[in-house]
């Protein structure tokens, strides 16, 4: 017996070992962690390893990062003022286009509201750096900086700017392993962006993602758009998976997969967020971005609209007051160019507000003419004489509520007088912020504004 | 024949110090991890492999070869999503082939050397693809041209890292 233990050791040890191994597989495969991830000494090894092999790297890629920063901060600074000012262009590019979204994303929230549908919100991320992989092409996996310490947890999305990346897998205290979505064993709910087929996205044996057992269908293009779907319940809907690469047969039956190529740089990650929190209402910083974005993008809007000086306008179209040069620059609502053949609805010679009668007709002297002493104790009058003859068009008065009741117009009428008092001087109407006043230094505060505003309002 | 160990030297068991045996190893698994994230196709070289190999044909002890290459394989696993295990038995099988090989043929050749890895790259790969697709049921596909590939630069790489290893090395005889 000693003999045939002495002869056959080395065979005896080999065999030994790869039985062990393999009891240990099938038992690591048969009673999986409901969470995803490893228990007991599986975990306990993991641990032992990314401890041993982490902090190095981390050295490693702190000491490669400290050199390329010094490259980049310091040394490689010559386009800078050209990148600054491009930046600034598409900065208000992208506000203006904000401004748009900013709407679009209330309306469907509304709209989301109304349907009961849930949408989840990115509360909160946490910035890593990737510090290694898992060093093989059989497993799509990264290895970051932040742990359970940092608020990280198992089957957490991991994305960067350009689009996802993964979803986190183990997590130790200081480092967590990604599983990336080009991994054959990973699965994320996915939307084409134009034809909104859906589908789920996992690796194919080279690493490329790609949606498995899609229905054929020729609207598929090169180039499409993917996003998250939601529908995995891990990664938040929208979020940019990638574009359309190819359409290729399943072999294994009648459906297609459709091969993604990432947004993200899969082969060249630097920097990760990890979605540690996510909830179902809109976060008041993005309520607050929605605002602050809608404001500036109308400071853009001004900034591009023409000055009230504009060198290629008409001479007719020029502001010739004196008060324009206080406010060179700033926008101001473009006057409309003179009429060839002034009438009563020409917008210049309608008169005040002030001096009209009620029922009384306008002749076309009187509206060119206008009253000699527009007193201010007196009522506010609404203009009498409409277009036509229609009772309605006319009965709004240009401020406040007509003294006259007589002056109110038929019931039906699609304009109805606003029950305000007439404004006194210097008195602003209530309901309405001073700085729609016209200036102190202007005695009729009951005159209407010039009326360029229906034609000439930005 | 010319690979087969025909002199003392030649069939002489080398030895190292511990700490290069703990160092060597954690040194591999780390530079494979950093370097695959930089580079993305260093992920065809296998330096625990290849680390593997060498203590296996320098040695020329099976047990040791055997266990050597388990631990290494395991380490390899840990870093990786997959159950414990996949490369601790691929190892461990490279490991006592190699142990086994490196007493009848001469390991000092580079010859010899590039053609052993060249095998063991490529019986690796196999045990992995049984492994994976017919144990575990894992989607993977064989791609023969690449494993060859593969298996040529781990050869020529190999070379470079024996003799880089063998500056570590005290002779026994």
């Amino acid at each position: 017996m000693e003999s045939f233990f002495s002869r056959y050791r080395n065979a005896l040890v080999l065999i030994a070992v790869l039985l062990a191994q393999v009891i240990g597989l099938a038992v690591q495969v048969r009673r999986p962690d409901p969470n995803g991830t490893d228990k007991g000494g599986v975990r306990l090894i993991r641990s032992w390893v990314v401890g041993l092999v982490a902090p190095p790297e981390r050295v490693l890629h702190g000491t490669g990062k400290g050199l390329r920063g010094m490259w980049t901060n310091y040394v490689d600074l010559i386009h800078v003022r050209q990148q600054d000012k491009d930046l600034k262009a598409e900065l208000d590019r992208l506000r203006l286009q904000e401004d748009s979204l900013a709407e679009d994303a209330r309306q469907a929230q509304r709209l989301q509201v109304l349907l009961g549908f849930r949408e989840k919100y990115i509360y909160k991320t946490v910035a890593a750096q990737v510090i290694g992989t898992s060093g093989t092409e059989q497993s799509q996996v990264l290895l970051i900086d932040k742990g359970s310490r940092d608020g990280i947890k198992p089957d957490m999305p991991v994305i960067t700017p350009d689009g996802i990346v993964g979803k986190t897998r183990d997590v130790f205290r200081h480092t967590s392993q990604i599983l990336e979505i080009s991994d054959a064993t990973s699965g994320a709910g996915v939307i084409l962006e134009k034809t909104r087929i859906r589908g789920v996205l996992r690796g194919d044996t080279w690493g490329q993602p790609e949606m498995v057992n899609v229905s054929p269908d020729d609207r598929i293009q090169r180039g499409e758009a993917v996003l998250t779907s939601g529908g995995d319940a891990i990664y938040p809907r929208g979020l940019a998976v990638g574009t359309v690469d190819r359409v290729v047969p399943d072999p294994e039956g009648t459906l297609v997969n459709v091969l993604i190529r990432p947004s993200a740089n899969l082969s060249r990650l630097e920097e990760v967020l990890v979605i540690t929190n996510t909830g179902e209402e809109m976060p008041q910083e993005m309520q607050q971005e929605l605002t602050d974005a809608q404001q500036k993008a109308s400071d853009v809007l001004a900034e591009r609209l023409p000055s009230r000086v504009d060198p290629n306008a008409p001479p007719d179209q020029q502001q010739t007051t004196e008060d324009d040069s206080a406010e060179e620059g700033a926008a101001r609502p473009v006057k409309p160019p003179a009429a060839l053949h002034p009438d009563r609805y020409t917008p210049s010679d309608t008169p005040p507000a002030t001096e009209l009668v009620p029922g009384q007709k306008i002749t076309n002297d009187q509206s060119h003419e206008p009253a000699p002493d527009s007193g201010v104790d007196h009522p506010a009058k609404a203009p009498t004489s409409t277009p036509r003859g229609q009772p309605g068009t006319a009965a709004k008065p240009a401020s406040g509520t007509p003294a006259n009741p007589a002056s109110k117009p038929p019931t039906g009428t699609t304009a109805k007088p606003k029950p305000k008092p007439a404004p006194k001087e210097n008195e602003p109407s209530q309901g309405q912020p001073q700085q729609s006043q016209p200036p102190a230094t202007n005695p009729a505060p009951a005159q209407p504004t010039q009326p360029t505003s229906p034609q000439g309002g930005a | 024949m010319v690979l087969m160990a025909s002199s003392r030297r030649e069939a002489g068991v080398k030895s190292f110090p511990l700490v290069i045996y703990i160092v060597v190893p954690l040194l591999a698994l780390g530079l494979q991890s950093l370097l695959s994230l930089h580079f993305s196709r260093f992920d065809l070289i296998d330096l625990p492999l290849l680390v593997t190999i060498y203590y296996a044909i320098t040695q020329r002890e099976p047990v040791s070869g055997t266990l050597v290459g388990m631990l290494i394989g395991i380490a390899q696993d840990a870093l990786t999503h997959h159950a414990l295990g996949i490369f601790g038995i691929s190892k461990a099988v490279i490991g006592y082939m190699a142990a086994s090989l490196g007493v009848r043929v001469d390991t000092e050749n580079h010859g010899t050397r590039l053609l052993l890895t060249f095998g063991f790259t490529l019986a690796q790969t196999a045990i992995l693809w049984l492994l994976q697709r017919h144990m575990l049921g894992q989607p993977l596909a064989w791609h023969g041209v690449h494993e060859l590939i593969r298996a040529v630069v781990n050869s020529v790489v190999a070379v470079v890292l024996f003799a880089m290893l063998d500056l570590t090395r005290r002779m026994e005889y």
